[in-house]
């Protein structure tokens, strides 16, 4: 009995401890230094306590996050950064759905050659992948090149440095994570249901929308936040494809960081940006749980 | 003329249909009557699956026609169609409760909403599902998914019924209880049905007609008792039941087997026919006697080669010893009459095999 207790015990720890390392103690660090004042120093922020005459002293304070509050760069950034994550979410989901059905739906030999073709890009480099939509989409590009080649348009159009070209980016960048899992919930699906159906007497779009979309829904909950969380701090992409008014939390934050050196306002961006993502991470596990109930 | 028309429910004309140039089904002619049960028995790969899927709407056939109630459905997509299906997975929508499962038909047909929950509950008592119809299906136990599935391919008074392996989800106790309430439910109803099965004990036990199907082809159509008393090619005879085979000829009107050692005579029931054919006799219609002495006509001597006591028969295997069949092996069902047998049957013990003539089948050999 004793020997099961620590078994599961050595089990679960692990996880415990890999959370405490890589994500308690930084965020640990981020919140001690979101409460410092910046300072030019090594490392260039004040300790928030200090140790005299046998006294603990409380130094830190909340001035960071009102200064967060003050300034409204900062709420249309992270305002910003929510809409852009938000729509290319929807644009993938609406780009995604469809593929990850056709794939579903295909004969052997061509599904896994259509999953690889959707995997393969994620092969080479993010930052590579990105850079050559640079090249793709500036002014003197090859997409100029081809419209006016085929005489689409007399100028070429002005497509980079554009929130445009930032949602080109998230949605291509972030497809994949979209795809995979609606892909993997849609192979689960029993086609026999899809089937009976029909034979109830639903056309297709109303099997589409009362049986296939309720069964794939976690699939699609899932591909959301695989694409919404990281695309609401992205920094690569807006830095380079987007124009130098285009505000994100990931921009301002990197220039907080490494422009103006100024760590504690810095720190307390990333934690305000980790509180948004938390709310919506809380309501995923809140259906993961309900849809678990139900299968109990 | 005309009042044919009316008694016949479901219409096969020449149906094909080729997968790849492979023909699954090859050219089916079949009427099935309003109201009746009747079963495609085959074993797996004979194409009675596909069969049902080309009247469900699933399969569209190569060639050929469909008609349900007289009207060809062959360009009607399954969703238009009178059919509704009771699938071997069941298919019930995990997604939904029992009583939205048997609703998500009716709601097709925008029926008003009073009229779908009295519809619901009408089938669900027909069933006597009542009391789970707030139950998800995965709450449920086999049999009662079964009932679910019944009472929602019901739901919307079809034409024509479709069971695809009835019982192939469940176990074979709840199976044999299943059987007999789903034929009675399906007969209080009224509506045509068409099932699927391999096993032909469900196919005898639920169906009013049954229908052989091989490579294909439907090899014999007939109620349960036409098919095994009178089976029409070898195959038939090997599906349903056991049976003993025996090469023979007949020519000008006499019969010659040359595997059994006395004369053989069929009875009237065979009709006469020219050329190579099988004598085929059941098991438990051959009277097993110990002792040597052969009569003149439908009899045979051997040993006792095996037995297998069953319970409510014994199986025992009599090996020829005389004539050309010599070393063939028979198979004879002795009924347990009485609990402490007059008669038993020892290994090697000689014994003489003889059955009446209207035992007797003649059945034509496909091939020579």
């Amino acid at each position: 009995m004793k020997g099961v207790f620590a078994h599961k015990f050595w089990v679960i720890v692990w996880p415990y401890i890999w959370m405490l390392v890589f994500f308690a103690l930084p965020f640990g660090f981020i919140l001690k230094i979101s409460l410092a004042e910046s300072m030019i120093a090594m490392p260039p922020y004040s300790d928030i306590w200090s140790w005299s005459d046998g006294r603990l002293t409380w130094l830190g304070s909340l001035d960071n996050y009102r200064f967060l509050l003050e300034d409204d760069l900062y709420y249309l950034a992270y305002f910003n950064s929510l809409r852009l994550a938000a729509v290319s979410t929807v644009l993938c989901l609406f780009i995604a759905y469809p593929m990850a059905y056709g794939i579903s739906r295909m004969e052997e030999p061509y599904r896994s050659l259509f999953l690889l073709l959707v995997i393969l890009p994620s092969w080479t480099s993010f930052l590579i992948r990105i850079y050559a939509w640079i090249g793709l989409l500036k002014t003197n590009g090859l997409v100029n090149h081809f419209f006016m080649s085929v005489g689409l348009v007399d100028e070429p159009l002005t497509m980079l440095h554009s929130d445009f070209a930032i949602y080109l980016g998230i949605v291509y960048g972030y497809l994949p994570f979209m795809i995979l899992p609606i892909y993997a919930n849609l192979m689960k699906l029993d086609h026999s249901l899809i089937e009976a159906g029909y034979d109830l007497g639903a056309r297709p779009w109303k099997v589409f929308l009362t049986i296939i979309l309720p069964l794939s829904m976690s699939g699609v909950v899932a591909g959301c936040f695989l694409v919404f969380i990281p695309a609401v701090g992205e920094f690569i992409i807006p830095e380079l494809l987007g124009g130098p008014d285009t505000l994100m939390i990931g921009k301002v934050l990197w220039q907080e960081f490494f422009v103006n050196r100024d760590w504690p306002v810095a720190s307390a961006i990333a934690v305000v940006m980790l509180t948004f993502l938390i709310v919506p991470i809380y309501f995923y596990r809140r259906l993961e749980m309900k849809q678990l109930g139900v299968g109990e | 003329m005309n009042d044919a028309k009316v008694h016949c429910a479901v219409e096969v004309v020449n149906v094909s249909k080729y997968f790849d140039d492979v023909a699954a089904v090859d050219q089916v002619n079949l009427k099935i009557n309003k109201g009746e049960i009747f079963a495609l028995l085959g074993g797996s790969g004979c194409g009675k699956t596909t069969l049902l899927r080309m009247l469900a709407g699933f399969e569209k056939p190569s060639l050929g026609d469909i008609k349900i109630n007289g009207v060809s459905v062959l360009n009607s997509p399954p969703y238009q169609r009178p059919v509704n299906m009771m699938f071997q997975s069941y298919a019930l929508f995990p997604h939904m409760t029992v009583e939205q499962n048997i609703a998500f038909g009716l709601k097709q047909d925008k029926l008003p909403a009073a009229q779908i929950v009295a519809r619901v509950t009408e089938v669900l008592g027909l069933v006597q599902m009542e009391k789970f119809r707030s139950r998800k299906p995965a709450q449920l136990s086999g049999g009662q998914q079964q009932r679910v599935a019944l009472a929602r391919s019901l739901a919307k008074k079809p034409a024509l019924l479709l069971l695809d392996e009835p019982m192939g989800a469940l176990d074979k106790k709840l199976r044999m209880q299943m059987q007999l309430e789903l034929a009675n439910i399906i007969e209080s109803v009224g509506v045509t049905c068409v099932m699927v099965t391999h096993d032909q004990e469900e196919a005898m036990t639920m169906a009013d007609r049954i229908a052989i199907m091989d490579q294909g082809r439907i090899m014999q159509v007939g109620q349960p008792r036409e098919i095994y008393e009178f089976p029409n090619s070898k195959l038939t005879a090997e599906f349903i039941g056991s049976i003993n085979l025996f090469k023979a000829v007949v020519s000008g009107g006499e019969l010659t087997c040359d595997e059994l050692p006395g004369q053989v005579v069929a009875g009237e029931a065979n009709a006469a026919f020219d050329g190579p054919c099988y004598v085929a006799l059941r098991p438990e219609k051959i009277r097993l006697e110990a002792g040597r002495n052969l009569d003149a006509k439908n009899c045979a001597a051997g040993k006792v080669n095996d037995i297998a006591y069953l319970g409510s028969h014994n199986v025992i295997h009599v090996r020829l010893d005389v004539g050309a069949g010599q070393g063939k092996v028979v198979q004879v069902h002795v009924s347990n009459f009485a609990r402490h047998a007059t008669q038993t049957f020892d290994f090697e013990q000689s014994v003489v095999l003889s059955w009446d003539q209207d035992a007797v089948v003649l059945i034509k050999a496909d091939q020579p």
